[in-house]
Order: structure tokens, then C-alpha cells, then sequence
């Protein structure tokens, strides 16, 4: 199973992405930004980072790259799709995914393991985790914060779109503690926190991201994809 | 020549932390004028001649595509004398 | 203004001249003109100016710190020495790795985020130009004291800077020091480390070789910043008013670097450069006489092909900007069409300006005209080198007789207060609130970062090979006796390292000291390198590089003598590394090394406004044994944690053993006054399992290591001679200081 990891000037984490693939057994492939090809990868992956160094707003350069035109009409189509943290503002300014993060509450950036539950894990990255398992990856971040309108955050809570919330005191101020959401369809998700930092206890506090990994390369493998 | 200004400033419902700061950071220096701060940003454009209202109605939309995200900000769109 | 070419300085050879508003004194200027033959340009002037400050040329420590190379061992893991941009040794499997540390103390409290910032970016650089992809990076920082207003000003300013830049730059900081005294009010410290890792064919020098080479600059545009950041900033000392030197502080952009960083390690792969240097203090000036100097000596450039961003510029503030961000690579012109390619794939901006020539000169032009034509070397390399004079001020016999007095604990009520105050000091506190603002996962191969003794990074997936550094100081110790302070400050980093069972490999130094023009400062000065010599010939590790900040002092009061050491150290597999605590009842601790009166310039003694006694003395042989044990402790497998014991003696070490993972532990110690706020250094604290305790034993007799049995963990409290503190009151005590004070 191919999942491609892109990388626009700025990102970060792409090559802990393509490990985390790598250690869930898929083949990581790397997107460049500038190249309209997905390379007939089965899956993508917009990493964490400070793309175009967070210029103007985080993700709004990016979201208009070239790859990012194939990446969204594939994704319209049902392809597994996942974006952390500056990925997951990357989908929020693109409108695949409804609201946008602001700027932590605190002002500070911070980096912490956090705790989550899994709300929703009927979804292309999460059916591996049990429902409600509580699992403890990286939080780190500077605009984490998820806002949407109450009339969003109804519908979302509605329709069970939240697939991730934080346990205990809200790290960033996002609206009720919401770590994570996905589209209608349960194809794409957006994730603050980072389970590619949490696959191992060697260099994570956890293994608990792999999850997020073998879900997307089990539901690709069972050529079930919702 | 002329200046066009768009103000983005984030919605009246979304908490501003930074305008917060400030806000609280006045009286420490001994300003006692602000009832509340709000921080936005500025972009100044500079086109050829005097814009017309089709090129206006073209940085609206540029606002709202790009210069604003319409989910948590509004903008207004002004020429400078 | 008529621009000042070669030709006009030969035709109007009486010009007046602002060498001393650039910082260079009557014989320097005089000494440029017998070099020259002649008055120098206005342009020529602004080169030497920079390049002969202090900050720059190390003017005033070259003498001393020659020591360090001619003093020491020969070894063969180091495959670059002092005098390129940094260190590089090699640590095994073919890896070599690079490792500095550098100061940004002046501009930090002029622009604390910016200073912090293109502190950061400095460093980072200096490792990449190198060859290598840097991998982390580390911050000693050191403050006034914690409730100052001035503090709270530059600290989250400097905390801010530091993980805006390092976590935009992708590089997890896997640690430092934060620590407060009144001596660095005014005057605070930022001491930045950067680590890289390459394989030993990847390594790059600062030489221009090759006539017909071309001189390539590529990264950010030049502007005006920083200009005479370098003479004017650094080599000053502060004027008590405040901060007003405000248009020379360099602005940077952690994005432009980061892609300069994906960028030049394309280049680097595909073998495009012949030489390298980035642009940090005196910027080009810097780059161009020193790559000039490093290779055949010659070298054309063409100052108008410089990408400006303000076009306002003068040919002299183009030459001594410090834009950020900036890099300059010699290329052969069989490869400069790959190298453009490769730029422009990332954006990035780059010209070529000008070209390697035959001969030792290094001419400039501007738009035609010659505005520079110097030796190289005498720019770069044989700036003046001063013999500044130095004694022994009269505070350190009067120090020496000072008697400590302080309360030592008995009672089970005074050894509760002893640990709760302790532990809840600035300097010993949780220190999270700065720590939380960096990224320690980036890259996904962080070992251990703070509060870990060392931060550890692996650097081979497969081999699990992995390097462990460590930054200290102990300023007390350096004032009171300098020579034993350098000394000691180097056996606590070493110590560092090996408590995880790493062995230490090399050292890098940051000497941050007062004015070099007072004998008293001076006499600090040399006596600390000398200490520094002398300790890493006898514990048989290489002086990789380093730097030197002088003048940090505010009008006559200089700060106490701080030499930062910074020790690198390998580790073959990560995996089996010591941890610093353990998360299991049931386990016996020992405390490895004796325990001695050792209260002179301890936390404690600074609580009770004692800053005067006798250091203690560097037993750096006792020093090796004990790291021979903690590593042999790693590879048999004995040890289950081990934690070094430093400020604030055993009760700092206990607390943060317990409060890491929430286990308790229950001791007892003999002399408990002492042994809770004592410093002695060579001291570590270690869990085992009990069926190890016999080979703990015969390991440490082995070794010539005192051992001496403390307790055993478990429980919720941690009980120290029956005197109890429940874990909830020694969190709350050690973790809510900064928030307290910071916010």
C-alpha cells in the first residue's frame, strides 16, 4: 500500500510521517509540493510543520500548491486523506473540513504528550483504536486552537465528527476539546496532535499512533474505504 | 497610482488572545484609555491609476480567497486617497 | 557621499576617517594603513573594523586560548579542530559529527525574541556550512534574578525567540540550563548549541580553492540589519541606561533557513561546492576574507550583484550587514548550472558575485570601480592579537577566608523545610514552563531531552548508534577559583553524559566573561581556560571549538566568570541507555562518591547570601573512574537509573528522581545536614535491582568509587531520615514556581 507524504517548503515532520508509515508496514512515497502527480499513491499524508513558515495564515499558501489540486479531487472521491497539525490547518483552510485553528489561548507554543480519547472510530485512520480508548501522543503546537461556529460545532457534534477530543484541561482552547474531525464521508481527517511522534516508546511517550497508521492500510487492504 | 487597503480583522465571536495581551499589557505601561483591543492585519496594495469597481469587486473576491479566512475573519476593502 | 575607490584613497591619502566611531583604536588604524601601504577605503575600513573586534578577531583570548591545541591529546576521533566553523569528530560506523556552541548575550538584551532568534539561526548555520544536517539543538541560558523586572522582561521574550526559530527550524532542543543570579542582571546569557551529523565524506571546509571557481551567495536578501552588530554591540560593554544600541539588532526568518538548510543538503549530496561558510558575524566581510584566506588566497568579487532588499544601501553597510540567513559557496562552473537548479527547485535567491583568482589579494568591486583590495589573511586571520594584562584581583583571598554558615538540617521538620525550599528555587524548580515551548520531538530521534542529565539523540535507525551532549557551568565555583571552576564545570558535563552510560568524545565552550580591559576579568579569563587546558588533557578529551563573549558587564561590575562546557558523547545503542529514574518499588539506591562539606557557592549558601568559601578541589582522575563505572554499570546491565548529583545536592537529585515517574523512595544518610544541600562534585546516585547489588559492589570497589547505600524506593512520599514529604506537596513545591512567576 502506497501513502504519500507531501512536502511543502516549511514542513517538518514529513519524514517522521513516512517512518510511521514505514513501522505500520506501508510504503511511504514523498509528494512534492510543486508536482501535480499523486504518483498512484492509495492515501495521503499532509504533515505537521511551519509551511511557507506560516505566512499570512497557517496553511493558506499551501492549500493553493499544485499537488494540492489532484490531492482534493481525489479525496472528494473517497481516497484516505489525513493532515496534521499544519496538515490538519492545511484541510481547514482548503474547506475540506469545516472550522479553522487560531492561535493557542495561551500565546505559547507548547509541546506536551497529551491525552485523547477516540470518538470516532468508524473512519479511514481511526479503526484501529477501540471506541473511547484513551491513548497519550505529542500535543505541539503554536495555533491549535479549533473554532468553528455553534451552528458547525452542532453538526458536528450531531453527526459524530469529531473524532478525537483532549482528556483533561484544554491545552489550546479549542471548542470543546476537539483534538480531531472528519469529513461526511470519514475519508479525511484533520488531527492537532502528532501519532507520527508516538510509535515507539523508545523515541514517543507511546506507541498509541501507530493506530492512526494501520487503520488507513487496513481499510485500504480490506478495499473498504468509506 | 493608488493604495487599496483591505483590514482583515477575526470575527467578534472568536476570542482574541493577542488583542487580550495587549489590552492587558496597556495599564502596566500606564495607558488607561482602552476599554478592549482587537489586533487585525493591514495589507496594503498598490495598483496603477485609480481603481475601478470591477478591480475593487476583484480584490474583494482575492480577500476572501486568500487575503481573509472567511470562517473565523471579515475584512473591508477601502481606496487611499 | 562620492564613493571612496583604491584610486581616491591613493589620491587623497589625508582623508579623516570614523575608525574610532567603527571601534578600532589609534594603533589598529595606523596598523592598517602599513598593511595597505596606503589609507584604506571607506569599504576597507568597515572590513577591518569588523573583522578586528573583538567578537570577531578574539583579539584579547587568542593568546590563552591557543592552549587549548597545543596542550592537547592526539587523537584520532577528531577529524576537524579548532579554527573552522566547528568541531566535527568521529563516533563510529562511518558518522562523523559536528558540535558548537556560541553566544548571542548582547543582542538578547537589546531585542530579547530577534537575539534569541538569529542566535539560534547563527549557530545552525555555522553546523550546516560544515556538511552536516544539524539534528538538534541545546539553550544555556542565564538570568537575573528570577523576580526582577528586568527578567520578566528578556525571559519570555528569549524563550519565545528561541523556540520560534528552533521549532520553525524542524531541530528538537534537547536541553540546556536555566539559571538565575543577580550577577547577570543587565547582562543575561544566551548560549546556543547546535548538533549535526554527517558520514566523514560529506564534510565541507571554508576554502576557496581553485582559480576560476566562482563565489556564489544564496539565501535571504541583504538588508540593513545588524549592521556593526559585531563591533558595535559585542565588543562594547553596555552603557547603565538601558537599551538604546536598537538599529543594530540582526531580524530573522526561521522559514528562509529552514529552506536554505533542504537546500544546501541537496547541494552537499551531489558533491557542488568546493567550499562553504555561512554569513553570521561581519557577514560578507567575513565570508570573503576567510574563504579567500582558507584557499589559494585570491579572490574577485563584484559587490553590485548582491541581492538587496533595501536598495538604499552603501557598499560599506553591504559589507558589514548581518543579514540572516545568508550562505556563500565556492563552485566549480562545471557545476554552477546544477547548483541554480537546485536553488531555484526551492525558491531559493542566488548570484553568483564574483570568482577564486590566483594571488593573495581580495579585490572588490562596486559597479566597476575598485573599492577593496586587501590581503586576505590580514582580515580574517592576522587581526592584532593582544597580550591584555592580567592579576589576580584582591576578592579572591578574601573570599577564600570567608566561613559559610549556614543552618544544616536535623530535626525531621528542618529537613522538610531544607528540601521544600530547595526544590521550589528558581534555579532548582520544575523548569517546564520554558521546556514546553520547544519541540523535542521533531525528527522522531529524541532519546532523552530535559530534565534528562544529558539530551540523547539517535542517529542511526538500524545501528540504534546514538550521541548524548550536556551544558554546564557553575559560575560560583569559576568566581571563587577559576582555574578548578573550568575544571569542574567540564567533569559535570562529562558526568552528564555517563549517566546514561554514554561515553564523552569532545568539548565545545562558550567563555562568557566581563571586560577584558579590567586584569581582574582577565585573570579569570585565563585562568579558566588554562583550567579548561590542563582538565581536558587529563581526562583525555579534545577541545573542539568554541567561542568567546567578553564585555558582559554593565559600566564596571562585570558578571561572575562563566564558562559554559558543552561535552559530546557516543553511545553504540540507545536502547540500553541509563535512565535517570526509575518507575519501580523495590529498588535499592546508592550514592556513588563520597560526600564532603562542600557548601562554598552551593544554592544553599546563595539562599543564605553567602557567595564566599573555597571551591571545591577537581579530582578529574576520581572523575574518569566514575565514568568508567557508569558505563560499565550501562553494558552489564546493573544499573536500573542513575541521576547526577550537582546544585542543589542530594535533595534537588532525590526530588527529581521521585517526581519523574511518581515512584517514592525512602532513605536514610549519615551527617543529613550535609548531605542534603552539599555540592562535593563526582557524585551520582544510582537504583538497582537487589539481586545486582553484588556486582554494584564489586564494580565500584573495581572502579575505586565510593558507594554507600541510601534506601529503596516505592511508596507515594519521599522520606529522608524518617522526615516525610508526600510526592503531591513536592510537586507542588517544585512545579508551580515559574507559572508563579512568568505567568
Amino acid at each position: 500500500m502506497k501513502i504519500g507524504v507531501v512536502t511543502f517548503p516549511g514542513t517538518l515532520d514529513d519524514r517522521d510521517a513516512a517512518r510511521a508509515v514505514r513501522h505500520a508496514g506501508g510504503h511511504a512515497v514523498s509528494l512534492w509540493h510543486n508536482d501535480a502527480d499523486l504518483h498512484g499513491v492509495d492515501a495521503v499524508i499532509l504533515p505537521g510543520g511551519f509551511s511557507y513558515g506560516d505566512y499570512l495564515r497557517c496553511g493558506a499558501i499551501s492549500r493553493f500548491s499544485p499537488v494540492m489540486e489532484p490531492i482534493i479531487a481525489a479525496a472528494q472521491n473517497g481516497m484516505p486523506l489525513l493532515g496534521i497539525c499544519n496538515g490538519f490547518q492545511v484541510l481547514a483552510e482548503a474547506h475540506l473540513i469545516p472550522g479553522a485553528l487560531t492561535r493557542n489561548h495561551a500565546l505559547h507554543f507548547i509541546c506536551k504528550d497529551q491525552k485523547l480519547v477516540i470518538e470516532n472510530n468508524q473512519t479511514a485512520w481511526t479503526s484501529a483504536f477501540a471506541e473511547k480508548e484513551e491513548i497519550v501522543i505529542p500535543l505541539k503546537n503554536g495555533e491549535g486552537a479549533y473554532m468553528c461556529d455553534d451552528e458547525t460545532l452542532a453538526m458536528l457534534e450531531g453527526e459524530g465528527r469529531i473524532i478525537a477530543r483532549y482528556v483533561g484541561e484544554n491545552p489550546n482552547g479549542s471548542r470543546n476539546l476537539i483534538a480531531g474531525v472528519t469529513n461526511e464521508r470519514g475519508n479525511i481527517v484533520g488531527l492537532m496532535p502528532h501519532p507520527e511522534h508516538a510509535i515507539d516508546s523508545l523515541t514517543g511517550p507511546t506507541a498509541d499512533g501507530l493506530g492512526f497508521f494501520t487503520s488507513v492500510l487496513k481499510a485500504l487492504a480490506a478495499g473498504r474505504v468509506k | 497610482m493608488a493604495k487599496i487597503v483591505v483590514d482583515v480583522m477575526l470575527k467578534p465571536e472568536i476570542l482574541d488572545p493577542q488583542g487580550k495581551a495587549v489590552a492587558a499589557a496597556l495599564p502596566r505601561l500606564g495607558f488607561t484609555f482602552a476599554k478592549d483591543v482587537r489586533q487585525g492585519k493591514r495589507f496594503e496594495i498598490e495598483v496603477d491609476g485609480q481603481p475601478s469597481a470591477a478591480q475593487l469587486a476583484e480584490v474583494e473576491k482575492a480577500a476572501e480567497k486568500l487575503l481573509s479566512n472567511p470562517v473565523i475573519e471579515t475584512f473591508t476593502v477601502r481606496v487611499e486617497k | 557621499m562620492a564613493l571612496d575607490t583604491v584610486a581616491q584613497a591613493i589620491a587623497k591619502p589625508d582623508a579623516e576617517q570614523p575608525f574610532a566611531e567603527l571601534g578600532l583604536k589609534p594603533d589598529e588604524y595606523a596598523r592598517i594603513k602599513e598593511i595597505l601601504g596606503r589609507r584604506p577605503t571607506s569599504s576597507e575600513l568597515a572590513m577591518y573594523s569588523v573583522m578586528w573586534s573583538e567578537h570577531c578577531s578574539y583579539k584579547s583570548s587568542k593568546i590563552h586560548l591557543k592552549q587549548f591545541g597545543e596542550k592537547a591529546v592526539k587523537t584520532d576521533a577528531l577529524l576537524v579542530g579548532i579554527g573552522e566553523n566547528a568541531g566535527v569528530v568521529d563516533v563510529g560506523q562511518g558518522y562523523a559529527v559536528t558540535f558548537k556552541i556560541e553566544s548571542h548575550n548582547h543582542p538578547s538584551f537589546i531585542e530579547p525574541y530577534q537575539g534569541a532568534a538569529t542566535g539560534v539561526g547563527g549557530i545552525v548555520r555555522d553546523i550546516l556550512t560544515m556538511g552536516a544536517r544539524p539534528i538538534a539543538v541545546m539553550d544555556p541560558l542565564r538570568f537575573g534574578p528570577a523576580d526582577a523586572a528586568d527578567t520578566k522582561r528578556v525571559l519570555p521574550g528569549i524563550v519565545a525567540g528561541i523556540g520560534g526559530y528552533g521549532n520553525c527550524l524542524g531541530l528538537p532542543n534537547i536541553g540546556g540550563e536555566v539559571v538565575f543570579d543577580e550577577t547577570y542582571l543587565g547582562n543575561p546569557l544566551v548560549n546556543a548549541l547546535c548538533v549535526g551529523v554527517m558520514k566523514h565524506s560529506d564534510i565541507k571546509l571554508a576554502k576557496a580553492a581553485g582559480a576560476g571557481n566562482l563565489v556564489v551567495l544564496y539565501g535571504a536578501k541583504t538588508g540593513g540589519d545588524g549592521i556593526g552588530g559585531v563591533s558595535v554591540l559585542a565588543s562594547e560593554t553596555f552603557e547603565s541606561k538601558g537599551p538604546a544600541k536598537r538599529p543594530a539588532v540582526q531580524v530573522g526568518d526561521p522559514f528562509v533557513e529552514k529552506v536554505l538548510i533542504e537546500c544546501s543538503l541537496e547541494i552537499f549530496a551531489e558533491d557542488l561546492v568546493v567550499g562553504i561558510q555561512d554569513l553570521g558575524g561581519a557577514g560578507l566581510s567575513c565570508a570573503t576574507s576567510e574563504l579567500a584566506s582558507g584557499g589559494s588566497g585570491g579572490m574577485k568579487v563584484q559587490l553590485d550583484k548582491v541581492p538587496l532588499r533595501d536598495p538604499s544601501l552603501s557598499p560599506e553597510e553591504i559589507l558589514m550587514s548581518e543579514s540572516q540567513e545568508r550562505m556563500c559557496a565556492i563552485v566549480e562552473p562545471s557545476k554552477i548550472a546544477r547548483f541554480l537548479e537546485i536553488c531555484d527547485k526551492w525558491d531559493v535567491t542566488v548570484t553568483v558575485i564574483g570568482e577564486v583568482t590566483n594571488g593573495n589579494h581580495l579585490e572588490i568591486t562596486w559597479n566597476g570601480e575598485l573599492i577593496v583590495d586587501v590581503p586576505p589573511r590580514t582580515v580574517a586571520h592576522d587581526g592584532p592579537v593582544y597580550q591584555r594584562p592580567f592579576a589576580e584581583p584582591a576578592y579572591i583571598k578574601q573570599v577564600a577566608a570567608e566561613q559559610i554558615d549556614v543552618p544544616l538540617a536535623a530535626s525531621a521538620a528542618e529537613i522538610r523545610n531544607t528540601v521544600l525550599t530547595l526544590v521550589a528555587t528558581p534555579n532548582l524548580a520544575d523548569k517546564s514552563w520554558i521546556t514546553s515551548q520547544y519541540d523535542k520531538y521533531v525528527q522522531g530521534n529524541t532519546i532523552q531531552a530535559q530534565p534528562d542529565d544529558s539530551g540523547m539523540v539517535r542517529i542511526d535507525e538500524d545501528t540504534h548508534l546514538g550521541v548524548a551532549i550536556s551544558t554546564d557551568a557553575n559560575a560560583n565555583w569559576s568566581y571563587l577559583n577559576p582555574y578548578e571552576g573550568a575544571k569542574l564545570a567540564l567533569a559535570e558535563a562529562a558526568r552528564n553524559i555517563a549517566t546514561a552510560g554514554a561515553k564523552p568524545l569532545a568539548v565545545t565552550n562558550c567563555l562568557n566573561f566581563g571586560s577584558p580591559e579590567d586584569p581582574g576579568v582577565m585573570w579569570q579569563f585565563a585562568e579558566s581556560v588554562r583550567g579548561l587546558a590542563d582538565g581536558c588533557v587529563e581526562m583525555g578529551l579534545p577541545v573542539t571549538g568554541g567561542n568567546v563573549s567578553f564585555y558582559n558587564q554593565t559600566g564596571s561590575t562585570a558578571i561572575l566568570p562563566t564558562p559554559v562546557i558543552g561535552v559530546l558523547g557516543v553511545i553504540d545503542d540507545v536502547r540500553t541507555r541509563t535512565p535517570m529514574s526509575f518507575s519501580k518499588a523495590g529498588l535499592e539506591l546508592y550514592l556513588l562518591g563520597e560526600t564532603r562539606a562542600d557548601l562554598a557557592g552551593s544554592e544553599w549558601a546563595y539562599l543564605h547570601g553567602q557567595r564566599g568559601g573555597k571551591a571545591p578541589h577537581a579530582d578529574l582522575k576520581k572523575e574518569l573512574h566514575l565514568i568508567d563505572l557508569l558505563v560499565a554499570g550501562r553494558t552489564k546491565k546493573i544499573f536500573t537509573a542513575a541521576h547526577d548529583v550537582s546544585q542543589g545536592g542530594l535533595s534537588a537529585t532525590l526530588t527529581e528522581m521521585v517526581l519523574r515517574n511518581n515512584v517514592g523512595a525512602t532513605v536514610e544518610c549519615e551527617n543529613v545536614g550535609i548531605a542534603l544541600v552539599s555540592e562535593t562534585p563526582g557524585r551520582v546516585v544510582v537504583a538497582v535491582d537487589p539481586s545486582q547489588r553484588a556486582s554494584l559492589e564489586k564494580e565500584a570497589a573495581a572502579h575505586e568509587i565510593a558507594l554507600t547505600y541510601l534506601g529503596t524506593t516505592g511508596g507515594d512520599k519521599l522520606v529522608i531520615n524518617g522526615a516525610e514529604i508526600s510526592l503531591d506537596e513536592l510537586r507542588i513545591a517544585h512545579t508551580q514556581t515559574f507559572s508563579k512567576l512568568f505567568g
